[in-house]
């Protein structure tokens, strides 16, 4: 038995960071809106007590704030010869889950890709030619860095980003990222306060001749009321983020910079624990009527729309477009169809340097609170006489000191007994570590579908991934462990271990929740799943909004041009679909 | 239309009603039947974490207990450096984190079919964290009355228990599940060395004051530019300090 709800002008499917934005920009434009969430309601003052968020046992190793597999799974294999078999318990990657999705427990890295990015396959080609990009599967966004930039400053500005200039309009500045596009101003905040282990790395980066510089931070250097009217306080570097919601107001996420304001609207309405079960279709297959969810009870709903936005975390985004029927599925045996293509990840590697007698405190820490270089980023460099293209940041941001999951000791240390607790001792307070996040550019055998054996608890099938590092993006990642080498030497230390990427993506060690593409936004509905207007070519009532829209990925992550892309998304929504609902590109 | 103030929904996650081991009238108390097991708040709600009573056994036997007692003993040994995993409360964790939603693995991808999968795909056995430790248990006594002497693990010397330890870890024995039982065991341990005490083990913050954590606290700023210099302070649990008899267990 399903209920039929009265029409919506909108519904939301997901609550996180770009759901938030688009149920702000629709309900500000008049629409009335119902966001629907299949996690729990959670807010900073009930969910995340100041008292007992602290807990690494309970958030960081049992991954309380996450989806849980039971309740949504996936499979993997590393490529077609394999049989997928289900992640039964989230490791390499962990989807967010609740009011406010990843959002609520990410680090805040809040970074622009470079203007070559959103131009990637043209940029490459004039720049170095056709031959050198053959065997990859890349492609431009459809929209330019240009035409990005208000919505990133928007962004940044709704989260009280926390940063140095490295562009301003135009004119590089000292101490910001030299690398960066032109910014219309600086960021909202200035950096934050410094650890001693990202100085050490400045002092090393600088030493070899690169640019450090403070990386952008969603974790607050100071006081800050944003655009919204809505107030946040300063980082007090707890060392419990990435995994954790902030119990102090002090990083942005939906929690802390959107809904405040949005709840309070009359004409938006949050339905927290109801599963989006499928997107509907007219008989046609032409345009969305709505959704069909399911509640925390077991009723099924039918809430009717005009307009239908897909907020969810960009895997579960294609997921519901493979569920329901929008869009064709790619086949990489054939390289056509959109949706699934150009599955990306990120590529990295990481440094440790053991020294003798110094306190890092790895303890006295943020999410974003480090130093960046992106020398060897993207097209930062030139690669004419590289056997690879694309880059990586390399990132000291020491995080946390959380003694579960963070006790570095030197290779060939026993992992128990007495040799471990010796090593262990000496090296906790005496390690500085660094990585590489590198790019991950598409391929024609990386895509996402359905799984044809394994179900979720509605018998629908789960997502089904078939990834492996392209050799491309191996062969950079190493040599970019060359670069981490150097830097390290120069570190001093007793000890350097530098990392390098392999072949065989093990979904079970976390590596990064930067999982991209699959309903990419581009120019040719041929070869991409919606429009530069984020909005599907086959059912044009339905957008698709999140870093599922990535052609590929960058080195960087990735929630910077998320927010953007909200933004564009909104305002193309707003000031083109509904003065005349349509498509806004012709196919 | 109306306005939804976001008020907390009355009935949290389905999970979080489902998957739970009611320990009933055990406990003694009221509240009782609203704890799961000895996962001391519930999956996906805001609840604080509840300290369980210690001083009894919810999933060990007795040998399984004393087995798991003299293992995390040899994992974590004691020495000058810190007390060993026994006395820190280690196998009591484990225990209570049996008990809950982790031991049955409720909250993991469950279903089947089981298939043998690759490294790169992870643990694709059926069984869940309890009955893995009920097994892997028995196999280690077993290995160890097979080949020393008729004696448990228990009752082995330390240099034959880590010799055990050492042929469970590398796949060395007759138990094809040994070197995947050892490295859980191992995990676990160490959560129970370094988890905040209210979990049961850690005891008196003792995994902390080992390495230099300062555990719960919530605000470095007077530190955070003092580079290069200790950090001045003790560690505190969520629950306190011992000596502020807030009861930390």
């Amino acid at each position: 038995m399903v209920r039929k709800l009265p029409r919506k002008d909108a519904v939301i499917i997901g609550l996180g960071w770009t759901g938030a934005i688009l149920g702000h920009e629709l309900t500000d434009a008049g629409l009335d809106v119902v966001a629907i969430e299949r996690g729990p309601w959670r807010d900073t003052a009930t969910d995340f007590n100041v008292a007992y968020a602290p807990d690494e046992l309970r958030y960081a190793v049992r991954k309380d704030l996450f989806l849980q597999p039971a309740q949504e799974a996936m499979t993997m294999r590393n490529n077609v010869s394999q049989t997928a078999l289900p992640m039964r318990d989230y490791g390499s990657f962990l989807p967010g889950h609740g009011v406010g999705g990843a959002g609520t427990h990410w680090n805040g890295h809040t970074w622009r890709f470079f203007p070559s990015d959103f131009r990637l396959k043209s940029h490459l080609t004039e720049r170095y030619g056709a031959e050198r990009v053959q065997d990859l599967q890349i492609q431009d966004w459809g929209v330019s860095y240009e035409e990005l930039e208000a919505s990133f400053d928007r962004f940044e500005y709704l989260c009280g980003i926390s940063g140095k200039a490295g562009n301003l309009n135009g004119t590089i500045q000292d101490g910001g990222n030299p690398f960066e596009g032109p910014r219309r101003r600086d960021y909202p905040l200035p950096p934050m306060q410094m650890t001693y282990a990202p100085t050490l790395f400045a002092e090393a980066a600088r030493a070899k001749g690169l640019h450090p510089f403070p990386t952008p931070s969603a974790n607050l250097s100071g006081a800050y009321v944003n655009p919204l009217g809505i107030a946040m306080g300063q980082c007090t570097f707890c060392g419990h983020c990435e995994r954790f919601g902030c119990a102090n107001y002090s990083k942005s996420s939906a929690h802390t910079t959107v809904l405040p304001v949005l709840m309070r609207k009359s004409n938006f309405e949050a339905r927290t624990e109801c599963e989006v079960l499928k997107i509907n279709l007219a008989p046609d297959g032409k345009s969305a009527t709505g959704v069909t969810y399911i509640d925390v009870n077991g009723e099924i709903f039918e809430q009717p729309a005009d307009i239908v936005l897909l907020n969810a975390y960009g895997l579960f985004n294609v997921r519901l477009m493979l569920l329901s029927g929008i869009g064709k599925p790619y086949d990489p045996s054939t390289g056509e169809g959109v949706v699934g293509r150009n599955y990306c990840y990120q590529t990295n590697a990481g440094t440790q340097v053991f020294f003798e007698g110094k306190h890092m405190n790895p303890f006295i820490a943020a999410g974003a609170l480090g130093q960046s270089v992106d020398d060897y980023n993207g097209d930062a460099f030139d690669h004419g006489g590289l056997d690879f293209v694309g880059g990586a940041g390399l990132n000291c941001i020491p995080t946390n000191g959380r003694p579960i999951q963070y006790r570095p000791v030197p290779p060939g240390t026993p992992r128990w007994g007495s040799e471990w607790k010796k090593a262990t001792k000496q090296y906790y307070n005496n390690t500085l570590t660094f990585s590489s996040q590198g790019s991950s550019y598409a391929t024609r055998g990386n895509y996402l579908d359905l799984d044809p054996t394994y179900k979720d608890r509605f018998g629908r099938p789960l997502l089904r991934m078939t990834f492996d590092f392209p050799d491309n993006d191996i062969r950079m990642s190493n040599w970019i462990s060359g670069r981490m080498q150097e830097i390290a030497d120069q570190l001093g230390g007793k000890q350097a271990v530098v990392a390098r990427a392999r072949k065989g993506w093990n979904s079970v060690p976390y590596q990064s929740t930067h999982n991209t593409g699959g309903a990419i936004m581009g120019t040719d509905p041929n070869t991409s799943a919606v429009n530069r207007h984020l909005q599907s070519w086959d059912v044009p009532n339905v957008f698709a909004i999140g870093a599922s829209a990535f052609p590929q990925n960058a080195g960087k992550n990735p929630t910077g041009p998320v927010g953007a892309l909200a933004y564009w998304a909104a305002d193309s929504i707003r000031n083109h679909y509904l003065k005349n609902p349509g498509r806004l590109v012709e196919a | 239309m109306t306005s939804s103030h976001p008020l907390r929904p009355s009935r949290r996650q389905f999970l979080s009603s489902t998957g739970m081991i009611l320990l009933g009238a055990s406990l003694g108390s009221a509240k009782a039947a609203e704890h799961s097991g000895a996962l001391p708040w519930k999956p996906f709600s805001a609840l604080p974490p509840e300290p369980l009573p210690g001083g009894r056994w919810y999933v060990f036997s007795p040998e399984e207990a004393r087995t798991v007692e003299a293992i995390v003993d040899r994992i974590v040994p004691s020495d000058d450096l810190s007390i060993g995993g026994k006395e820190a409360g280690c196998a009591s964790f484990i225990d209570r984190q049996l008990a809950g939603s982790y031991g049955t693995s409720d909250r993991l991808y469950t279903q089947g079919p089981f298939m043998p999968g690759l490294p790169t795909q992870g643990y694709q056995g059926s069984a869940a964290p309890t009955a893995r430790y009920r097994e892997g248990l028995a196999a280690l006594n077993k290995h160890s009355r097979d080949k020393l002497g008729g004696k448990a693990f228990f009752e082995l010397t330390t240099a034959e228990q880590d010799q055990v330890l050492k042929d469970f870890e590398g796949g060395k024995v007759d138990y094809k599940a040994s070197a995947g039982f050892f490295n859980l065991v191992l995990q676990n341990t160490m959560e129970g060395f370094f988890a905040d005490p209210i979990y049961g083990g850690n005891k008196d913050m003792a995994g902390w004051k080992f390495i230099g954590f300062p555990g719960a606290r919530y605000d470095y700023r007077d530190y955070v530019t003092a580079h290069n210099k200790p950090f001045p302070l003790p560690p505190l649990s969520i629950g306190g300090r011992p000596e502020w008899k807030t009861g930390s267990r």
